[in-house]
Parts: C-alpha cells; structure tokens; sequence
C-alpha cells in the first residue's frame, strides 16, 4: 500500500516537473537560508571561541585596587592556589616599555608573571623555554618575547640566547612564543608586542612597579571556573572585607556570554529562514489542492474500486511529504555546494553544521505534514458519485 | 442454476429536495436478481438508471426502503466499510472507462488488489489471468490513452475480473463504442455469464438489453416491469445482419 502510494506521488511528480520544481523551490531555499544561515553562525562562533580560547576561557583574573595595607604577595599567591577548585595562580603585571636592539624600536607590553602562567594561559613556546623558578628566585634578566617582535625588532625570529633591551636594561632572550595571531579570526592583540619577564624582575623595569602583586590569574581544577572563583572570592572577602577592594572576573563568562549571543543570533536567523520554509509550505499546500481539484475523478475511481478514505489520504500525504523532502534535500545540497564556495573564498571553514541539516528535515517534514494534510483530507472527503461525475 | 437473491430492493427510494418539490429519483423500487443472473436495466436518460446502479454499486445509499446486496443491509454500513464492500463484491464496468489515466493497464487491474491487501504473487498471478482473458496480456503496459476505447474498456472489465466479485455491474459499457467492438464487449459478458457470474447491466438501449436473460424496465423512478414473462422470447435466434448485437443461441443459458 505504501509502495504503490509512493510509486504514484512520483508519478504525481514527475508528471508535472516544472510545477515541481517550482513547488519544491520553496522549501530548497527555506532550506538554504536555514542551513547556509546557520552554518555561518555556526563557524563565525567556533572561531570566535577558538579566539577566546587562546586566551585562556578556564582561568579567572583577579584586580586588588585597594589592599587596605595587606597587599599579596607571591606567598600569597601559593596560598589562593592551595584552594582546593583553585589550580595554579601567576601574578600578571603589565607595563609599556621600550624594546630595542640594534637600533630598531618598538612599545611593548612586559608582562611580570611566573612559570605557572604557561599552564593557566596555554603559553607554546616556538624556539627556546620559558622561565623556570631559578630565574624568579635569582631576579634574573630574562625575557620571553613573542614572535613579531622577534622579527620585527630582533630582526629574525630565532633569537634564543640574544640579548635585547627594555627601557635600556639588557634582557638575555630565552624563549621566544609560537605566532598564534594570525589563527584569531579578530587579531586579538593585533599591532601589539609582548614579552614575559620573571616577575620579581619587572620591577626593576619602572619606579612604579613594587613587588606587591595587584593583578594575577588562577586557573581551576577541572576547568571549574565557577567554583575557582567562589573560593577566591571567599579568600579575598576574608582577606578585605570590602567588595570593592577587590574584583574576581571569569574569563568563561566571556564565552557564556558570546556563545549567548551567537545562540541568539542562530535563533534569529533560523527563525527567518524558518518563515521562509513555512512560506514554501504554503506553496505545497498550494499545488496539492490543485492536484486534488485535478485528480477529482481519479479519486472517484479510486473510491468506487474500494480506496478507503485513509488510503486515498494517504497518498496524497505521500505525495506533499516527498515534494517537501525532496525539496529538503536539494536545498541542503546547494547549501553544501554554497559553503564549499564560501569556504573556498574566505578561507574559513563553514562546514555544513549537522545539526541544522537535521533540524531542516525535521522542519520540512513538519510541513510536508501540516501543509498537506488540508488537501488530502480534502481528497479523501470527496462522494464517489460526485468525484465520478466531474471531467 | 442457484436460487439464491444476490440483489434484493426492498421499497427502495431516493429523494431529492428541488426546492419546494420533492423529487423521487427512485419511487419505492422492488426487485429481486439472482446470483448467476444477467439482468439488464433498461430505461431512457432520467428515468433513475443511473441512480439504481449507484445504489447497486453502494456508490450511494438509499434514502428509504432496503437494500440487500448477497445478505448484507447496505444502508448500515460506514463510507469506508462500503470501500471494502465494493472492492471485494462489485466489479465496475463504466461507459467512459474510467482508468487512471497515469497508469499502466497491468497497474489499473491490479489496484483494487492492491486495496484488497493480497500479496504480490497473487496480484501478478490475478492481474495475468484477467488481462489474458480480454486478450491484452501483450499491451499489458500500455497506458490508457495508448490504447482504443474498446481495449480500454477491456481493461476496465479484466479489472474488475481480477478482484473476483460477486456482481458484475456495468454501466452503459458499449455507450461510447461502434456497433463492431460493442460486439466483443458483449462476448466477454456472455462469457463472463457462461462461468457463472452474476451480471447486471443497466443501459438506454434495446438492442443491447435485449442480450441479458431477463430485462427490468424503469422509467420515472419506477420499475416498470420486473421481468418479462419470458425473457428470451426477444433475442434474436442466429446471426442478423440490421442487429450488431445478435448472434447468440437465446437458449445457451437454459440449457445449463
């Protein structure tokens, strides 16, 4: 039964390829605008996130403003990070310098930290090391420069055991950091130089540096941030007693707070791409209660030979269904063909976003059904003897 | 052969509401057929021909009296149980064919199998029978505009061959057809007649009447005659030349 009702929607179909088509083009682009829609979305988030992820999404920063004459210091430091949900802590002071060497110039922002910042900021490292313990316990003058300003003021970029200058002090370079900017979709941090010296060093950098720790990161034990931070914050309460003197910022509520907003956006998107499909759904419905009308004295026939009206329901159900996936398919076809285009053009990957592709069949499923059901029960309603009588 | 009524109108009418005026399309209709019986119904455009074999064909219900087709009281019965009743016990035979022009004839016999739910073998072994029987085995997958009106309405008859009813009912089926091919569709209900089924056959036309056992005349919406005294007393004996329809011994059915 089902066979042949298939067999005969085909039949529907292809005897009329144009209407069709036309019919069908509806729900393709419905389905395209979905798919290609949310795709993009889709992509833009991942390398969004792949962005805020290079910054460390699992790592809380901490701001003293006020240390009400108790300031942290990097014994201190050991203590938050001997908080259970609490990982590792760095201090993290930064400051504008001059870097030269060899005449050439650049600002660079120092930033003053320990070893632990490579595990709390996923710091790789291209040629050389970053700096261990001994170098913070003997003040050493080390740097660990990124690789632009290896190359743009070392002049090359493996530069390991060369010495470079910061605000005129000699600095030995050690490591030099992976370029990792070109990956960030936004150049985060584009035009900027770095460069890691041990903290207790940096001091000796500025008159306003002290050995007091005003700003440092944590990292949390299984990458619970929420819980790092509860901790951290009790820790300071306790330590300060004033919520001002001090704030604890989430570095994964950037990417709760972006993945929200892309979420919306997919929302909006996929919603005026749903209302196009919903549109296309009104063109099937369109076309099958032509294909009633049409078909009238077929269905008396039918009727007269013993169809019962279920049957004759369902064939013409069968028939919307397969015009509406069949348009499905298609559109997600020429979505696929569309990201290849846009991938090949924008050198970013889209891929075609499984869930969507699912979501778009289910839709259109959806308004095969719904959009058919009028003209099939319409059908399957018709009197014999009146469906015989029409030409 | 049997005794047993196949049809049995019981005081049948159907009414139609013109307004103001009450319209008897059929006006208290009694009449008995028998299973094995080709019976002819005879009567002018409007006479309620057509609404008789509506009823007959449980297309439609009367509006009073009853109607029993092989024992079943077919006012009683749902629009889909009347879907199943005339799939399984009545094999239509229209004056415009009625094929689904989409489909093959081998597709056309075998739909009403297909609503009977019989498996695949048996259908093809059904579909084969029937099509041989009307001698269009080998057009088997011509569509129905491929094919004459003559062989459409063979098709039209093996379809209804293959669902093996209880009645035959045909509906002016030499109406849209010359005098020659009118003939071969004759034979075949001869034939059909001769291996026992029942044939009811409701046409304008005497000459085409006149091949049935018995006639049952109507005009008005009222049966007119129900039988004639005797039934055969009108058929031509041999082959006649002015009558495209003679041909046949009148006394082929008696003699079983």
């Amino acid at each position: 039964m089902i066979a042949q009702s298939l067999k005969m929607a085909w039949k529907s179909i292809t005897l009329h390829k144009m209407r069709s088509f036309l019919t069908m083009l509806g729900i393709i682009i419905g389905v395209f605008a979905l798919v290609v829609l949310v795709s993009l979305v889709h992509g833009a988030t991942g390398s969004i996130t792949d962005s805020v992820n290079s910054l460390g999404t699992n790592k809380l920063t901490v701001n003293i403003f006020d240390d009400k004459g108790k300031p942290l210091r990097t014994a201190d430091l050991d203590e938050i990070a001997a908080l259970d949900s609490v990982g590792e802590t760095a201090p993290y002071m930064t400051m504008q310098v001059q870097a030269s060497s060899a005449g050439r110039s650049k600002t660079v922002d120092v930033i003053g930290t320990t070893p632990s910042l490579t595990a709390i900021d996923n710091i790789k490292l291209q040629y050389g090391r970053f700096f261990k313990d001994p170098d913070i316990e003997n003040h050493s003058n080390v740097a660990v420069i990124d690789y632009r300003l290896a190359r743009d003021v070392m002049g090359r970029q493996d530069c390991v055991g060369e010495s470079i200058k910061l605000n005129g002090k000699e600095f030995l370079i050690i490591g030099v950091l992976q370029d990792t900017q070109s990956d960030s979709a936004f150049g985060f941090a584009a035009g900027v130089y770095s460069a890691y010296v041990p903290f207790p060093t940096v001091v000796r950098l500025s008159d306003q540096a002290g050995t007091t720790v005003s700003t440092f990161e944590a990292s949390a034990v299984n990458d619970d941030t929420d819980a790092a931070e509860e901790e951290v914050r009790e820790y300071l309460q306790k330590r300060y007693g004033d919520k001002d003197a001090y704030d604890v910022f989430n570095m994964s509520q950037i990417s709760d707070t972006m993945n929200q907003v892309t979420g919306t956006l997919s929302l909006l998107l996929g919603g005026i791409a749903a209302i196009s499909l919903l549109v296309g759904g009104i063109g099937i419905m369109n076309i099958m209660l032509v294909s009633v009308t049409e078909r009238t004295r077929e269905i008396g026939i039918r009727k007269a030979i013993g169809a019962s009206r279920k049957m004759i329901m369902l064939q013409f159900l069968i028939e919307s269904l397969m015009l509406s996936l069949f348009g499905c398919l298609l559109g997600i076809l020429v979505s696929w063909l569309a990201l290849l285009v846009i991938d090949a053009i924008g050198h970013v990957s889209y891929g075609l976003s499984g869930g969507v592709v699912l979501v778009s069949i289910i839709f259109s499923t959806g308004v095969g059904l719904i959009f058919g059901l009028y003209p099939a029960n319409k059908a399957a309603k018709k009197k014999p003897i009146d469906a015989l009588r029409t030409e | 052969m049997t005794q047993e009524a196949m049809i049995v109108f019981d005081n049948v009418s159907k009414i139609y509401q013109m307004g103001e005026e009450t319209l008897y399309a059929l006006d208290h209709v009694s009449l008995q057929i028998r299973t094995g019986e080709f019976v002819s119904v005879i009567g002018p455009s409007g006479s309620g021909k057509s609404t008789l074999m509506n009823i007959m064909g449980c297309l439609d219900t009367a509006d009073e009296g009853q109607y029993l087709l092989g024992g079943l009281p077919i006012e009683q019965y749902s629009e889909d149980e009347l879907a199943k009743i005339r799939n399984r016990k009545i094999g239509f035979i229209f004056q415009s064919f009625n094929l689904i022009g989409d489909l093959s004839a081998e597709e056309n016999v075998e739909l009403p199998l297909i609503y009977q739910r019989l498996p695949v073998r048996e259908r093809r072994e059904r579909v084969q029978a029937a099509l041989e029987k009307v001698d269009l085995y080998n057009r088997r997958s011509h569509r129905p505009n491929q094919l004459s009106g003559g062989q459409q309405q063979r098709v039209a008859i093996a379809r209804a061959m293959a669902s093996h009813p209880d009645i035959f009912l045909a509906d002016e089926p030499t109406g849209n057809l010359d005098s020659h091919t009118s003939m071969q569709i004759m034979e075949l209900f001869h034939e059909l007649h001769e291996a026992g089924h029942t044939i009811v056959l409701i046409t304008h036309d005497e000459n085409v009447a006149r091949q049935a056992q018995r006639r049952i005349r109507i005009r008005d919406g009222k049966v007119e005659e129900a039988a004639t005294s005797d039934p055969y007393g009108d058929r031509p004996a041999g082959g006649n030349a002015s009558d495209p329809y003679g041909g046949r011994p009148a006394d082929e059915e008696v003699a079983r």
